[in-house]
């Protein structure tokens, strides 16, 4: 509200001052908006002709607007589709039940060091996700530092493991994604008005009731832009399913995977790709309309 | 700041809390919860670190074997290893020069012009960012299968520049948002040319945000593993490495590599707090 106003009457009132050139903002934006056309929107049209087509790898594929592989795909692999959902959900979930009171104790205790926890929290994508996933690995072994003696001790059976199971999929999950849940509701916390808590608190509202009826509806944005932002990563993604997962975890990045380079079913491939990636902007678009777009592109760009 | 006295007695109304919010009770049980978290976040690393000193005598880096510095002596021993790093980081290097270069106008004309289609551009960026990473690299991969273009190199760095475009042009226009076009207009007052003005007045004022859009470029084109790993072909870059290993097992030497990798983010990450605290005293 108050941005709109700021920025723009001086434009408007500069703009009739100066005329100025008007072609700049298109001369600005159009190197990079060929880019993104050429090799953003332009392989997606391509992707969804490629998903119509039918042939084989031997013989070429022919554009035949065959839809039947949509269906064929969907029926095929919808135990993966719904478990990269469901994954997805759980890791939101947990993300958000994990990263809440940490996000509330950074605004609202941290004092002074906020910026060092902040920092703290960044700490690990200074690291190969690749390799943080991996470490997972090494911790949850079988016979590993964690495990290993556990079961030595015989506090667990020895036939006991974690990996390849949906815990470590979805624990890995919430774990690479969990700093991006955190900082949109730091942000959104931050900006709660400490006189809103006050005059909450001056109504005689106790701790509890000024966190639920004050400071938790303040923050349902940054919530709601932390659920974007781990949602879609995560129901995509297919390294955690890959490395701490196994056969019964498969998510359908790994799928689409091995559609692309095993089976070189490009057609089923893309029409799977198309669908995870229509489901998820669908959600994303539907959520972002009903919530305004700029919190999450502010934190995005975090 | 007003102290009323709902609060026990063994509250004591402790000095300077940033926000004027009243501690009541301070029970620590939050503060071990945040932590504990941070552990958690931070275990991984403690163990890529550890096990860079492992004194393991396979190729299977699971157990602590006892100290050594050997991984350490011998980073390059691995052929491929060296050259997926050798790619990550030369791919890195030349995808944040060009994302910049075109992402920042962008911000820059989001940030300052209103203009017709500024809509669709937003869309666009937000359509980019949101969309799931492996949906990107199925397009494009797709797109370059449909026009049988050989994976490899040079489609790495594009699939790159083409995600890291967003992020740069919304890191400008956040910084543009706050930007007074006053300035601007006064120094064209005191008769700076147009060029002059923004040369002098908006690019100081721009250069922080350029330098963060480009630092999370690079640090988005080097981690990549899902976007890498459809449009790389036989490239092989330090992620696709690390996973392809990641079943038969690790070597010490990524560990290693990790933690210089970790190391540098951190020197450089330092060096930016040092000179932003410079500037603005």
């Amino acid at each position: 509200m108050e941005r709109a106003v700021r920025t723009d009457l001086p434009v408007l009132t500069r703009r009739r001052r100066r005329p100025g050139p008007v072609l700049a903002p298109y001369l600005l934006v159009l190197p990079g908006w060929l880019w993104l056309a050429a090799f953003f929107v332009t392989p997606v049209i391509v992707m969804v002709s490629l998903s119509l087509q039918t042939g084989d790898f031997i013989d070429g594929f022919r554009q035949t607007f065959h839809f039947r592989t949509y269906a064929d795909v969907v029926e095929t692999y919808h135990v993966q589709l719904v478990r990269s959902l469901v994954y997805g959900a759980a890791a939101t979930t947990a993300c958000a039940l994990v990263g809440y009171p940490v996000a509330y104790w950074i605004a609202f205790r941290a004092g002074r060091h906020k910026s060092v926890f902040l920092f703290l929290l960044l700490l690990p994508f200074f690291v190969s996700f690749v390799i943080r996933t991996q470490s997972w690995n090494v911790v949850l072994a079988d016979n590993g530092v964690v495990l290993g003696p556990l079961k030595h001790l015989g506090v667990l059976p020895a036939d006991f493991h974690v990996l390849a199971t949906p815990y470590a999929v979805i624990g890995g999950l919430t774990y690479n994604f969990l700093p991006f849940m955190v900082l949109p509701v730091y942000v959104a916390l931050e900006r709660v008005d400490a006189k809103v808590i006050e005059a909450a608190t001056d109504l005689y509202a106790s701790r509890a009731g000024t966190f639920w009826r004050v400071v938790l509806p303040l923050s349902l944005p940054g919530v709601f832009a932390g659920v974007l932002l781990t949602f879609v990563p995560a129901s995509a993604d297919y390294v955690n399913a890959g490395i701490l997962g196994g056969p019964s975890t498969t998510m359908v990045g790994n799928i689409i995977q091995t559609e692309y380079f095993t089976n070189l079913n490009y057609p089923a491939a893309a029409a799977l790709s198309f669908v995870l990636m229509g489901a998820l902007l669908l959600a994303v678009f539907t959520y972002a309309r009903a919530l305004g777009t700029d919190d999450v592109l502010e934190a995005a760009a975090r | 700041m007003t102290t009323h006295t709902v609060a026990p007695a063994q509250d004591t109304p402790t000095t300077g809390p940033a926000r004027g919010v009243r501690r009541t009770r301070r029970r620590p049980t939050l503060t071990v919860y945040t932590w504990l978290v941070l552990a958690w976040l931070l275990l991984p690393i403690a163990v890529m670190i550890l096990f860079g000193f492992n004194d393991t005598h396979s190729k299977v880096n699971f157990t602590w074997q006892g100290f050594t510095l050997t991984w350490y002596r011998h980073l390059f021993a691995i052929p491929n290893l060296t050259s997926a790093l050798v790619n990550s980081l030369t791919v890195a290097l030349v995808v944040t020069v060009v994302a910049t270069l075109l992402g920042t106008p962008i911000g820059l004309a989001l940030g300052r012009h209103r203009f017709r289609g500024r809509g669709s551009v937003d869309l666009l960026l937000f359509a980019a960012i949101a969309a799931p990473e492996i949906a990107l690299g199925a397009a494009l991969l797709s797109l370059f299968i449909v026009l049988g273009v050989p994976r490899g190199y040079w489609t790495v760095v594009i699939a790159h520049v083409a995600f890291c475009i967003p992020y740069v042009a919304i890191t400008v226009r956040a910084r543009m948002a706050g930007h007074d076009p006053t300035l601007e207009e006064a120094a064209r007052d005191l008769g700076a040319g147009p060029w002059t003005a923004f040369r002098l007045v908006t690019l100081p004022m721009l250069l922080p945000g350029v330098a963060s859009g480009a630092l999370l470029c690079f640090a988005l084109s080097i981690d990549d593993y899902v976007i890498t790993s459809f449009n790389a072909g036989r490239t092989v870059t330090f992620p696709l490495w690390v996973y392809s290993a990641s079943r038969t097992g690790v070597p010490p030497q990524v560990n290693v590599m990790g933690t210089l990798i970790f190391v540098g983010g951190l020197v450089i990450a330092g060096a930016n707090v040092l000179f932003s605290r410079r500037r603005a005293a």
